[in-house]
C-alpha cells in the first residue's frame, strides 16, 4: 500500500476531536450523522470537515454542535436540517441543533485521509496548490474567492484547466 | 462587571458596521468589473452579512429582539455604523480603496478584540479576524494594481482617497459608552490603534504613488446616529420586503 509508506501527522486540534468521538457515550449518534454531507462537497461529510463538533443526548432530547466554516457560509442552514432530518429518520425527533464559535474552525481539521477525497472530487486541499485534473505543480492563483466562501480558483498551466482549493483558514 | 445594555449597544454598533457594509458590497453583485471580481466581492458581502448576524443576534439576544426586527425594522437614527460604511458604492476605484481603508482598520482592531473579556465578541472576532486577513490581501493588491496601473487608475484612485479620508477620524473616535466598555476590558481602545493604523496606510500610498491626504476636514456622527443622506435610501432599498410583508421568511 503506498499511503502506508509515509504516516500524515494529525493536527492536534483534529486529534482532540477524534478523541471526543472515541470517548463518547453517544457514538452511535456520531455515527449516524455521517450520513449528513457538505450540500457543496457531497462526497465530504460535516464530520470530515469538522462542522460536526460535538452530539449528547439527555433524556430523550438530542443536542448537536456545529461551527461554521465562514461566518457567512449559506450551507451552514441547511446543513442543521439535514441533521434534523437525518435524526428524525432513525427515530430521534427532539433535536436541537446550536452554532458554537469557539475555537474558530479551521482547514487543520480536515485529515489526510479527507483532503484525498477532496483531490479525488477535483478540489485541491488547502495546502496543495497541485492540479487535481494532472497533477502538475505548475499552477497559478486567479482568485482567492472562489465559487464558494471556503474556496479559492487557480488555473493548472499545463493542462489549462481552472480548478478549485480548499483554502486555508 | 459591564452592564449588560453597554455590551448590546456595542455589538450593534459593530453589527451594524457588518450589516451596512456587507449590503454595500452585495450592491456589486453581477456589477463588478469582470466575473472573478464579482465573486470575490459577493464572497467578502458575504463575511460581512454572518458577522453581522452573529453580533445583531448577540446584541438581541440581551435587548430582547431578533436580528431580523433589528436589522430590518430600525431607521436610520437608530442604527449605530460608521459614517464610511453607508456611502455610495462609487465607482471600482472608490470601493476598492473604501475597502483597503476599512481591511486595515478592521485587521487592528478585531485583532485586539479577540482578547476581549466578553467571551462571545472575543469568539466572533477570532472568526472574523481570519476573513479579514483575506480581504485585505485582496484589497492590497487592488490598490498596487490601482496606484501603478494606468494615469487612470491612479487618478481615480487618488480621487476616491481624497474623498474617503474625512471619514477614516471616526475608526478612532471613542464616546462615553466606549470608554466604559473599554475599562471592562471588553471593548477595545481604538486610538490605540491610529498611530499603526496611519504608519501601515502610509506606507502603502507610498509604494502605489498615491499621495496621503491632509486632516483639513473630517466627518463623524455614525456611532450616535447622526448619519449622511445616503443611509436612508440604502435602507429603503434593503428594508423594503419586510415593511411591505412583516415577517416574511423564506
Ligand atoms: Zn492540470
Amino acid at each position: 500500500m503506498a499511503a502506508a509508506a509515509s504516516i500524515p501527522i494529525m493536527p492536534e486540534a483534529r486529534f482532540a476531536l477524534n478523541q471526543r468521538r472515541q470517548n463518547s457515550q453517544f457514538a452511535e449518534l456520531f455515527d449516524l450523522l455521517d450520513a449528513v454531507k457538505d450540500p457543496e462537497i457531497p462526497v465530504l461529510s460535516i464530520w470530515d470537515l469538522g462542522i460536526l463538533q460535538d452530539v449528547a443526548c439527555d433524556a430523550g432530547r438530542v443536542e448537536v454542535t456545529i461551527t461554521p466554516t465562514y461566518s457567512g457560509c449559506p450551507a451552514m442552514a441547511q446543513i442543521a436540517e439535514d441533521i434534523v432530518a437525518c435524526l428524525a429518520d432513525a427515530g430521534y425527533d427532539n433535536v436541537d441543533v446550536t452554532q458554537r464559535l469557539t475555537p474558530a474552525w479551521t482547514t487543520d481539521w480536515i485529515d489526510a485521509s479527507t483532503r484525498k477525497r477532496l483531490r479525488e472530487y477535483g478540489i485541491a486541499g488547502p495546502d496543495s496548490a497541485v492540479c487535481p485534473q494532472c497533477g502538475s505543480s505548475d499552477t497559478s492563483v486567479i482568485s482567492e474567492f472562489g465559487s464558494t466562501s471556503c474556496k479559492a480558483l487557480l488555473r493548472c498551466n499545463s493542462c489549462l484547466e481552472p480548478f478549485d482549493q480548499f483554502k486555508r483558514l | 462587571m459591564t452592564n449588560h445594555g453597554d455590551i448590546a449597544e456595542y455589538a450593534l454598533r459593530l453589527g451594524d458596521d457588518a450589516l451596512v457594509h456587507g449590503q454595500r458590497l452585495c450592491e456589486w453583485c453581477a456589477d463588478a468589473p469582470f466575473l472573478e471580481e464579482d465573486i470575490a466581492i459577493a464572497n467578502a458581502g458575504l463575511d460581512y452579512l454572518g458577522r453581522a448576524r452573529m453580533l445583531l443576534q448577540y446584541a438581541g439576544s440581551i435587548l430582547g429582539r431578533s436580528e431580523d426586527e433589528l436589522a430590518f425594522l430600525r431607521d436610520a437614527p437608530e442604527f449605530r455604523n460608521l459614517l464610511i460604511v453607508e456611502l455610495p458604492r462609487g465607482d471600482f476605484a472608490f470601493a476598492t480603496v473604501c475597502q483597503y481603508l476599512l481591511d486595515e482598520y478592521e485587521l487592528l482592531f478585531f485583532e485586539a478584540l479577540t482578547n476581549s473579556k466578553d467571551e462571545t465578541l472575543a469568539a466572533i472576532a477570532a472568526k472574523a479576524i481570519k476573513e479579514v486577513r483575506y480581504h485585505q490581501r485582496r484589497s492590497v493588491e487592488w490598490m498596487r494594481r490601482l496606484g501603478l496601473g494606468t494615469e487612470e487608475s491612479n487618478r481615480r484612485a487618488q480621487a476616491a482617497l481624497d474623498e474617503l479620508w474625512g471619514y477614516v477620524a471616526e475608526f478612532f473616535d471613542a464616546d462615553e459608552l466606549e470608554t466604559r466598555v473599554i475599562a471592562d476590558g471588553v471593548g477595545v481602545d481604538r486610538s490605540a490603534l491610529e498611530v499603526v493604523w496611519r504608519d501601515r496606510v502610509g506606507d502603502l500610498l507610498d509604494e502605489v504613488e498615491l499621495s496621503l491626504p491632509g486632516d483639513e476636514w473630517q466627518v463623524s456622527g455614525g456611532r450616535s446616529g447622526v448619519h449622511t443622506e445616503h443611509l436612508g435610501h440604502m435602507l429603503g432599498e434593503m428594508q423594503f420586503m419586510q415593511r411591505a410583508y412583516p415577517g416574511l421568511e423564506w
